[in-house]
């Protein structure tokens, strides 16, 4: 049957609406980074690709992004060990206060930004800075790796759930030895989980700004740092307009990736 | 697990025949692989080390914290108990607004986000061919990715006194207040509505719906009847994100929200600028109190089982 052709274009119609109301800010900040005027008034008076120079040139951008991606790098790191150890305790063996783990995993992503960061920070300041642990990259790592877990663990535990044990059954008995089970039949299994979890928790870290702003110290900025503290400076607005038109385009990346290599589900796993 | 004890053959099964490196790899596995309660140790343990000790444990720091005071002469926290913070956060009329104020945009932004999903999600799902369906779900999914704060700033040059929809609706614009944060914040978390309503009618059997239009229902009747029912843990899988994504935002609050505070505007205010670290804390029992509430109130519906 087909739904009536009324519904179906009213809902056409609808949809592509909601698609528009997506899609035209995103549009609109592409735009401004090539708009002539400064102060971006609407419609733009010219095109330039001056602000696009200008931000490769911006020192400040580019050391951001740099520590962005070094944060994120170590945050997915220490998000792939515990997620996936946490995973297979989970998955494979039965224990006391199974069930409840799912939940503190999920717990730092559930919480609001503002009560994981300073919660985080009260703790920082009492515990790591008489250790002579100062804020900075480490403790930035420390509270992205906190909410980045449960990427990593979802993934791997979808994939071990669906994951018949037989596998590795015939490859113990072949005489394999466990760890050689692990090396070449477990791991090669998990390898897309492994990559869309590691894929969502790069993303998650690299956009993050709440947890950031309680856990890191002024001379450490990542890229949304950065970004909101130039949001409101007239001279770098037409510089941050760059960034932000980057960062817009290089969202397709993920994606596409995600969707190639690991299915609609890891793509939509963000969620 | 039969696994288990074929490994633990493996290991003795090779030991005698192999030398050197597998003799050596049998070693690495019986060391990886002693006991079963040792193993599940050796797995749990830096996990939860991190989760119970470290993040736990901040929380708890925090939330102690709600009950310290700050000394009014020096501002250095004072570590003896005192109920006073509590005590004015749930008292003073001010946090009372701000805290209705708040609540009130986040299940104000959850129900329009559920109004512009619903249909989106009906079209994908039932009525968009194949090949356009997967282009919808890249669509819906990408924006997610393009950064949090560009799209607020998006928000905020489209919004501006000179902008373009002022250009658009001849000079008219919401400008940047209360209008401005809801319209915004709706348009921030509505991937979140979409994918999972999305799902929720992949559910749906087609066929359910040609048996209730044979029977005679309107459309209308279908989707009141029919569709509603069973998509509606969806939705409300969707409004857990909504809603406490709204909460805990102070940030796109501050770019488009001109003056308007919301709860964490306040905690961060109370944070940063007052440094009055134990009042902030009594302020984030709020939306934590919130949240948990709205989370028993939605595991009824079965959301949880949908997230």
């Amino acid at each position: 049957m087909e739904l009536p052709s009324r519904l179906r274009w009213t809902l056409r119609l609808l949809a592509w609406i909601g698609l528009a109301f997506l899609y035209v800010p995103l549009l609109l900040v592409l735009l401004n980074a090539f708009n002539k005027s400064r102060t971006f008034g609407f419609p733009p008076t010219g095109l330039t690709l001056e602000w696009w120079r200008a931000a490769w040139r911006s020192e400040g951008a580019r050391s951001a992004l740099g520590t962005s991606v070094r944060a994120a790098i170590g945050a997915t790191a220490i998000a792939l060990v515990l997620g996936t150890m946490a995973a297979f305790a989970v998955q494979r063996y039965h224990f006391f206060g199974r069930s409840s783990i799912s939940l503190l995993v999920i717990l730092p992503i559930a919480l609001p930004g503002i009560v994981t960061g300073i919660a985080l920070n009260a703790a920082f300041r009492t515990v790591l800075d008489p250790l002579g642990i100062g804020f900075g990259l480490t403790t930035v790592i420390i509270g992205h790796a906190t909410f980045c877990i449960v990427l990593v663990f979802n993934n791997v535990q979808a994939r071990l759930r669906r994951m018949s044990g037989s596998l590795e059954e015939a490859s113990a008995d072949l005489g394999a030895t466990g760890w050689q089970t692990f090396r070449m039949v477990t791991l090669p299994n998990l390898r897309s989980a492994l990559f869309a979890g590691a894929l969502l928790a790069f993303g998650l870290s690299f956009d993050e700004i709440v947890v950031t702003t309680f856990t890191s110290s002024p001379d450490v900025q990542t890229l949304p740092i950065w970004i909101f503290g130039n949001l409101f400076r007239p001279n770098q607005a037409p510089v941050v307009n760059v960034v932000a038109a980057v960062l817009i385009i290089a969202a397709v990346l993920p994606v596409w990736l995600a969707l190639r290599l690991a299915g609609e589900d890891a793509a939509s796993s963000r969620i | 697990m039969g696994y288990q004890v074929a490994a633990d053959q493996g290991v003795a099964l090779e030991a005698p025949v192999g030398r050197g490196a597998s003799d050596r790899r049998g070693k690495i596995s019986a060391f990886l692989a002693p006991k079963r309660k040792t193993r599940l140790a050796l797995l749990l343990g830096a996990p939860m080390l991190w989760l119970v000790v470290a993040y736990l444990g901040s929380l708890g720091v925090l939330f102690a914290s709600a009950f310290w005071t700050t000394d009014s002469f020096t501002g250095a926290v004072v570590h003896s108990y005192s109920l006073d913070n509590l005590r004015e956060v749930y008292t003073q009329p001010l946090y009372r607004t701000v805290a209705v104020r708040t609540i009130s945009v986040a299940l104000l932004v959850t129900v329009l986000d559920a109004l512009i999903a619903f249909p989106m999600a009906f079209y994908m799902s039932k009525v968009a061919r194949p090949g356009i369906r997967q282009l919808l779900v890249v669509a819906v999914l990408t924006p997610l990715w393009a950064s949090y704060l560009v799209k607020a700033y998006a928000w905020r040059s489209l919004l501006a006194p000179h902008g373009p929809l002022s250009w658009v609706a001849g000079g008219y614009t919401p400008g940047y207040g209360l209008a401005a944060t809801v319209i915004t914040l709706t348009y921030l978390w509505l991937p979140y509505m979409v994918i999972p309503i999305y799902a929720g009618f992949e559910r749906v059997p087609r066929s359910l719906l040609e048996a209730s239009s044979d029977l005679g229902a309107s459309p209308y009747r279908t989707i009141r009847s029919v569709i509603l029912p069973m998509v509606f843990p969806a939705i409300a899988a969707g409004s857990i994100f909504t809603f406490s994504l709204t909460l805990g935002d102070y940030i796109a609050v501050g770019i488009v929200g001109g003056k308007t505070q919301m709860l964490a505007n306040v905690i961060y205010g109370q944070l940063v600028t007052a440094n009055n670290q134990p009042l902030a804390a009594a302020l984030a029992t709020i939306p934590l109190i919130a949240i948990v509430l709205y989370l028993l109130l939605m595991r009824r519906t079965g959301a949880l089982e949908n997230v």
